[in-house]
C-alpha cells in the first residue's frame, strides 16, 4: 500500500473546477483533468514510498483541506530591501493580489503575467510549455497542483534581453482557521542571452494551510536565471515546491533557498542539463527549531558533455527539528567532462535534532570529476569557551558560530543586496524572529 | 585586599585529581611566574580559573576581589577583569576577528555599565592598540586565528588583552610554539601593560620566557602543589638544577 487518504485535498472537485480560470479551454481542461487522474491514483506519499522515506507527511492527511478562499484584503507585505526596486507580484492564499503587485516598467516585449491571465492573453505560450518541463510521473504534488492549475506567475524573457531589477514574487498565506490548500503554477522561459533574477517569498504568519507550489523554467541557450527562494511560511503550514529545469547549452541557472519556515516543508528542485556547457549552482539553507521537518531534496541529470553543477547546503538544527537532505547526481553515458560537486553540512544545536543525509551518484561517463561530502557536528566547544573566555555571554557565542557555519553557505548568492538580505533573515531567525 | 587569593584548591578532571591543595596570594600589579614540569597541573590551573567546563572544583576556594570566582560563569570571569591568553588560541573560521574584537569589547562594557562602542569608537581604540602592539590592520580583517602562524595567534591574545584591560591575566605558556624573535615581540607587548592595578599570573614550563617579562615572585608547582616560591632567581636556579633536583629537595 503506497498511497494513503488524499486528505480530501480533491474533495468538492468536480463543483469547483468549473469556476476554475481557463475551464472550458480544451487544453487547459485536459492538463487538469491528466493530473486528478494521475492524484487518485497516487494520493498522497507514504514513507514507503524511496524518495519520500524522511519525511513524514501524517500531520498533513490528518484532516481534510478545502480550497483557498480569494485573497483578503487587510494583507500587507513586509519589507525586504533587495537593493534594486523590485517587479513585484503578490500572491494571497494562491489568488493574485494586483493591489498588492506592480509590475510596470518591465521592458517591452517581456511577458509577466499571473497565470490566470496569461491563461486569457497568451495562451499559445502557455499551451507550448504548462505541464512539459514538470511532466507527472509519479510526481504527487505535481499532479495535485496540476488537477488545481489555477494561478501564478508566467514570465517570457525575449533574446539577449537582461532585466536588471529583481522579479519579486511574494505567496502569502493568511487563511485564518480556515485549513486551506493552493497550488501555485510558475513558467519562466528565458529565450536565448537572456538574463533575469527572481526572488521568491513564500511567508505567513499563522494558519494551517498547504501551499504546494511548481514551478517550470526553459533557459535557453546561453541564457541565466537567478533564483532565489525564501521559506518562511507560518508554523502549522505545510510547503512542497517542486521546481524543475530544462538548460540548454551555455545556461546557467543559480537557485539559493532558505529555510525557517512552516511546520514541514519540502523544496525539491530537479534540472536536467541538456546540452553542453551548461551548468548550475544549486544552494541554501535550513534553519529548524520546534518539531519542523525542512527537507531539501534535489536532482541534477548530466544528460550532456562539458556541464557543470555544484551544491552547497547547509543546515542548523535546534531542539526537535529534523532536516533532510537527499542529493542525487546522475551522470549519463555521453556526458563526458562532466563536473560535480556536492557538500551538506547540519549543525545539530540539541540532542534531540537530527538530520537524514543522502548523497547518491550514479555515474556513467569515464571521464568526469564528482565529489559529494556530507557531516553532521555540534558546536565547537573550544571555540565557545574561547569566546566566552573573552567575555561574550553563552548565547552569544552560539549566535556568532552559528552564524559562522550558516554564512558559507549564505556567501554562496552571487547578488549583493539579496545575500544580505538573506543573511539578515538568517540572523533574524536566531533571535526567533522569523 | 589581594586580588586573587586561591586557599587550598583541589580540582579534578575525569574523577582525577590535578590540583592537590594550591595555595596563592597575589596583590594588585604584582606578576607571580608559575613554574613546573610537564603534568604539574599548570594548565588545569589556568582553566579552573578561568571557568572551562570538565574542570571541578572539590576542596578550597578562589577570591579574585574578595569575591568567589568559582560561583562565576567564564563570560562573567571576563567581564570582571579575569583574562586567560591561551596556550593554544583556537582557530574559528567564517568569525571575522573584527567582529570578534567589537562583540567581545562591547559584552565586557556592558557588564561593567559602561556605554558600548559604535563602530567607529570601536575602530579608533582598535587601531590604537595596533599600532601599540605594531600589529598590521590585515591580521584583524581575517577569521579568528584562522590560519594564523604561532606567533600571530600569540600577538593575537596580547591585543585582545590590550583591549580588555584585565586586572588579572593569567598567561598560560604564552612562549609555547614561539621562536627567539616572536618570543620577545609577544613579551614587549605583555610588558607595555604591565601596570599597577595589572596583576599577571604567567604560567610557563622554561625559564627563558622570564628573562623578558620579569616577576616578582616565582612558584614552582609539583603534582598539584606549589612546592616552592621565591623570586626571580628562583627561575635561574631551576634553569640550572633542573625541575628533578629541585622537586627532590622540596620532597
Amino acid at each position: 500500500m503506497n498511497a494513503m487518504t488524499d486528505a480530501g485535498l480533491l474533495k468538492d472537485y468536480e463543483a469547483n473546477a468549473a469556476a476554475l480560470p481557463g475551464a472550458g479551454s480544451g487544453w487547459v481542461d485536459g492538463l487538469r483533468k491528466g493530473g486528478v487522474h494521475r492524484f487518485e491514483g497516487l494520493g498522497l506519499p507514504t514513507r514507503r514510498v524511496e524518495e519520500w522515506k524522511y519525511t513524514d507527511l501524517r500531520t498533513l492527511v490528518s484532516d481534510p483541506f478545502g480550497p483557498a478562499d480569494a485573497a483578503s484584503d487587510d494583507v500587507s507585505v513586509p519589507d525586504m530591501d533587495l537593493g534594486a526596486e523590485p517587479y513585484r507580484a503578490v500572491f494571497v492564499n494562491g489568488h493574485f493580489h494586483a493591489g498588492l503587485s506592480d509590475l510596470s516598467g518591465l521592458p517591452d516585449g517581456v511577458v509577466a503575467l499571473p497565470l490566470a491571465q496569461a491563461m486569457q492573453d497568451s495562451a499559445a505560450f502557455l499551451e507550448s510549455y504548462l505541464g512539459r518541463i514538470a511532466t507527472l510521473g509519479r510526481r504527487h504534488f505535481v499532479a495535485l497542483n496540476t488537477a488545481w492549475l489555477a494561478d501564478g506567475f508566467a514570465l517570457y524573457v525575449p533574446d539577449g534581453m537582461t532585466i536588471e531589477r529583481p522579479i519579486e514574487l511574494v505567496f502569502i498565506g493568511a487563511t485564518g482557521d480556515t485549513r486551506a490548500a493552493w497550488h501555485p503554477r510558475n513558467l519562466f522561459v528565458l529565450h536565448p542571452g537572456a538574463q533575469a533574477t527572481i526572488v521568491e517569498r513564500h511567508i505567513g504568519e499563522t494558519g494551517t494551510y498547504l501551499a504546494n507550489t511548481v514551478a517550470e523554467i526553459v533557459l535557453a541557450t546561453g541564457s541565466r536565471l537567478n533564483h532565489f527562494k525564501l521559506q518562511d511560511e507560518a508554523p502549522d503550514a505545510f510547503h512542497v515546491a517542486t521546481t524543475q529545469i530544462h538548460a540548454s547549452a551555455d545556461a546557467i541557472y543559480e537557485n539559493f533557498t532558505l529555510m525557517t519556515g512552516s511546520s514541514v516543508a519540502r523544496n525539491q528542485i530537479a534540472i536536467e542539463l541538456q546540452a553542453s556547457g551548461s551548468s548550475c549552482m544549486l544552494n541554501g539553507a535550513y534553519l529548524g527549531r520546534g518539531k519542523q521537518q525542512l527537507d531539501t531534496t534535489t536532482l541534477i541529470d548530466h544528460a550532456a558533455p562539458d556541464c557543470k553543477s555544484s551544491e552547497i547546503y547547509k543546515g542548523a538544527l535546534d531542539e526537535r527539528s529534523k532536516g533532510v537532505f537527499q542529493g542525487r547526481i546522475v551522470v549519463r553515458k555521453d556526458a563526458q567532462r562532466t563536473n560535480g560537486h556536492q557538500s551538506n553540512k547540519t549543525l545539530l544545536l540539541s540532542d534531540k535534532a537530527e538530520v537524514d543525509a543522502k548523497p547518491e551518484l550514479e555515474i556513467y561517463a569515464d571521464d568526469v570529476v564528482c565529489s559529494h561530502g556530507a557531516t553532521v557536528g555540534e558546536l565547537d566547544e573550544h571555540a565557545l569557551f574561547y569566546l566566552r573566555a573573552r567575555g561574550i555571554p553563552l548565547e552569544e557565542a552560539r549566535g556568532l558560530l552559528i552564524d559562522a557555519f550558516v554564512d558559507g553557505a549564505i556567501d554562496e548568492i552571487s547578488n549583493a543586496a539579496i545575500r544580505e538580505a538573506f543573511r539578515s533573515h538568517a540572523k533574524a531567525w536566531q533571535g526567533g524572529n522569523s | 585586599m589581594n586580588i586573587l587569593s586561591i586557599k587550598d584548591l583541589h580540582a579534578t578532571v575525569d574523577g582525577k585529581e590535578i590540583l592537590k591543595g594550591i595555595n596563592l596570594e597575589m596583590g594588585a600589579g604584582e606578576v607571580h611566574a608559575i613554574m613546573g614540569p610537564n603534568g604539574s597541573g599548570k594548565s588545569t590551573l589556568s582553566y579552573v580559573l578561568s571557568g572551562r567546563d570538565g574542570y571541578e572544583v572539590t576542596k578550597g576556594e578562589v577570591l579574585y576581589k574578595g569575591e568567589n570566582l568559582m560561583k562565576m560563569l567564564p563570560e562573567e570571569r571576563a567581564q570582571a577583569g579575569v583574562f586567560l591568553a591561551f596556550q593554544y588560541p583556537v582557530e574559528i573560521p567564517g568569525v571575522p576577528t573584527v567582529t570578534f574584537l567589537k562583540q567581545a569589547m562591547n559584552s565586557v562594557r556592558k557588564a561593567r555599565g559602561e556605554k558600548e562602542l559604535d563602530a567607529f569608537e570601536f575602530k579608533k581604540i582598535m587601531d590604537a592598540r595596533l599600532k601599540e602592539l605594531s600589529i598590521v590592520n590585515d591580521m584583524v580583517r581575517r577569521a579568528l586565528n584562522t590560519g594564523f602562524s604561532g606567533g600571530e595567534k600569540k600577538r593575537m591574545e596580547v591585543l585582545q588583552m590590550a583591549m580588555l584591560e584585565p586586572s588579572l591575566a593569567i598567561l598560560d605558556e604564552t612562549d609555547s610554539g614561539l621562536d627567539i624573535d616572536a618570543l620577545k615581540t609577544v613579551a614587549d607587548g605583555v610588558n607595555a601593560l604591565r601596570a599597577e592595578d595589572r596583576s599577571m599570573l604567567v604560567i610557563t614550563h622554561y625559564q627563558r620566557l622570564l628573562d623578558y617579562i620579569v616577576p616578582d615572585h616565582v612558584h614552582v608547582l609539583s603534582a598539584g602543589r606549589i612546592i616552592l616560591s621565591g623570586d626571580k632567581s628562583l627561575a635561574l636556579e631551576l634553569e640550572e638544577k633542573g625541575y628533578a633536583d629541585i622537586v627532590a629537595a622540596a620532597a
